[in-house]
């Protein structure tokens, strides 16, 4: 048996049963790392005595018969969650030797059931961009064609898991940067409603867009770790106060219900959109095919301001982010540049020397649209469209229960193919990041590759609070379409 | 629209950040650009709608004021870049 390719839920059934011991699984996830991470670059931070560590008290915890939902799980997360002790480096030079003296609240729940924390993956400096190119340490490469990006922000987490370095892992998704990188990958990604995940402990890039979620082998996993990270947070404020049900009851449900009764809608303003390569569009027809051959009854919606969600969320994340960063500014943590006697010299020598280009990019647009004058026709204006884009969804909601697209209008590019233009790389998120506007959750499940071997993922979202559909509808998804290869050759 | 050296040299110092000619030139080229791709913002009526604050839907979430005892100055100055007993230390503000 190859431990390395199983799941969250088998590990779980064969620690349970004793076939396997967590020590086993570590070491070979482990193992793996050492033979073929130096070429993908997906992590950033592997402690391997830590580990095993855990590994062993995992064990003992089993023989003991105190297995937690997670013991033993080797789990990999996003390097922008605080993690008490080990490194956070937020992907930036200027957090390089930043050592968090507290847990995210995620990390805390996934301790708390014993789970065996791997390693820290790679991402997009403050997770801004998508392809995993801009981290100021180094780009990570797609477990399926090394030439190709895994996406981003949360390449990282997307290619441990494809490459089978690690059981599952977090990552954090601002505009689609959990479910465009599962997409590329090929792995299931779930974005969490707002207010679903506790952010506390996430380093903050656009606070009312920010959610953590998993990132996985399939969709039954992903259920699991939603039962695992879900629920309010004293300590996260935002964090919703709403019952969390138990995720894998979607499973169940799918068994004795199929889909039937089910209703996805396909937003008219996404057909025809520019830019949308053919083989994508292939994938999404032959997608609708297969959850139509499952009862889902598929109908024509609107969603009228879809024109303007990626000029709007260019103007609202990058105003946040230019506030929330603000905070690193060489005081209390991180780099500090100390070539000059000036206080407001130290600050900007600091800040531009630790902040990559993007970075750089975003305070500047964020500073610019948040400053006097512009402050209306820029921030005003953009959360204005903002609401108009969640009514939107919620009248599109009354007419179905599932909103299906292809994830990214392409497969993954090469690497340093997007780089030099950054308005084009925004564009490639324009499925994506109505989700984190309007709040609602969203799932990329694997549908497919392109005539190059690169993987192609579709998007279900649903109402607020309603990960249960897009679990069950995943689930059924996944299984009518068996894809006969599931994981990349390394 | 245009967004001009003198205005992004403007920003960054709001922004403290410090930016050479080279990087002035270059952003003033890619934010311009940027702009106007979102000028299309300008198309849509929003005449009487209210400006979303987040996606939390929430008012004000309270709690109970509790003494909670400080994680004191070990743990708070831990990844401090300079410090000087229990203080963070900064370049001479006073001169």
């Amino acid at each position: 048996m190859d431990l390395h390719s199983l799941t969250i839920a088998k590990a779980k059934e064969f620690l349970a049963q004793g076939k396997i011991s967590s020590r086993e699984l570590t070491t070979a996830m482990l193992d793996r790392i050492d033979q073929y991470d130096e070429k993908i670059g997906a992590f950033l931070t592997v402690d391997r005595d830590a580990a095993m560590a855990q590994a062993k008290a995992a064990d003992e915890q089993i023989a003991a018969g105190n297995q937690g939902s997670f013991t033993g799980i080797p789990i990999a997360l996003k390097d922008l969650l605080c993690t008490k002790g080990i490194k956070t480096t937020c992907g930036s030079k200027i957090l390089d030797n930043f050592v968090p003296q507290y847990d995210a609240t995620v990390v805390a729940k996934l301790k708390q059931e014993n789970a065996v924390l791997i390693g820290k993956t790679n991402l997009d400096e403050f997770a801004m961009g998508s392809s995993t190119e801009n981290s100021s340490f180094k780009v990570t490469r797609n477990p399926w064609n090394y030439e190709y990006v895994p996406g981003g922000s949360s390449g990282g987490s997307a290619a441990a898991v494809a490459a089978q370095f690690c059981s599952g892992a977090l990552g954090t998704d601002t505009g689609g940067s959990i479910r465009q990188p599962a997409s590329h990958c090929g792995v299931v990604g779930l974005k969490p409603t707002y207010g679903r995940v506790s952010r506390f402990g996430l380093v903050s890039y656009a606070s009312s867009l920010d959610q953590i979620g998993p990132i996985t082998r399939d969709v039954t996993d992903a259920a699991m770790m939603m039962n695992l990270i879900c629920g309010n947070d004293p300590m996260d404020s935002t964090s919703a106060k709403k019952d969390v049900p138990d995720f894998t009851q979607a499973l169940t449900q799918f068994e004795t219900h199929s889909l039937k009764g089910m209703k996805a809608g396909i937003p008219r303003e996404y057909l025809g959109m520019e830019g949308i390569h053919p083989e994508v569009a292939a994938m999404f027809d032959q997608a609708k095919k297969v959850l139509a051959g499952l009862g889902v009854e598929i109908v024509d919606i609107s969603l009228p301001h879809t024109e303007y969600v990626v000029a709007a969320y260019y103007i609202i994340a990058p105003c946040e982010a230019s506030s929330n960063l603000a905070r690193f500014d060489g005081v209390k943590y991180g780099f500090r540049d100390k070539s000059t006697e000036d206080l407001i010299d130290m600050y900007k020598k600091t800040k531009s020397k630790g902040f990559g280009p993007e970075v750089q990019r975003r305070i500047i647009i964020g500073t610019y649209a948040l400053s006097a004058g512009y402050y209306d026709a820029y921030y005003g204006r953009a959360s204005q469209v903002r609401t108009l884009i969640m009514e939107d969804f919620s009248k599109a909601f009354e007419q179905c229960d599932l909103i299906l697209s292809p994830v990214a209008p392409t497969p993954a590019f090469k690497i340093g193919e997007n780089t030099d233009d950054p308005l084009t790389m925004y564009l490639s998120d324009v499925f994506t990041l109505s989700a984190n506007m309007a709040g609602v959750p969203g799932i990329s499940v694997p549908a497919g590759f392109s005539s190059s071997g690169l993987p192609m993922g579709i998007q279900m979202m649903a109402s607020r609070f309603d990960e249960i559909s897009l679990l069950r509808a995943g689930f059924g998804f996944e299984r009518a379409l068996d894809l006969k290869t599931k994981f990349p050759a390394l | 629209m245009k967004i001009s050296r003198d205005e992004i040299e403007k920003m960054a110092h709001l922004a403290r950040l410090d930016i050479d000619d080279q990087q002035k030139e270059s952003l003033s080229e890619q934010l311009s650009h940027i702009l106007d791709y979102i000028d299309k913002l300008k198309d849509v009526d929003v005449e009487g709608v209210t400006p979303a604050s987040g996606a939390a839907f929430m008012n004000n979430v309270l709690r109970e004021d509790h003494l909670k005892v400080s994680p004191g100055p070990e743990v708070t100055l831990a990844n401090a870049p300079e410090r000087d007993e229990d203080f963070y230390t900064v370049p001479r503000v006073v001169k």
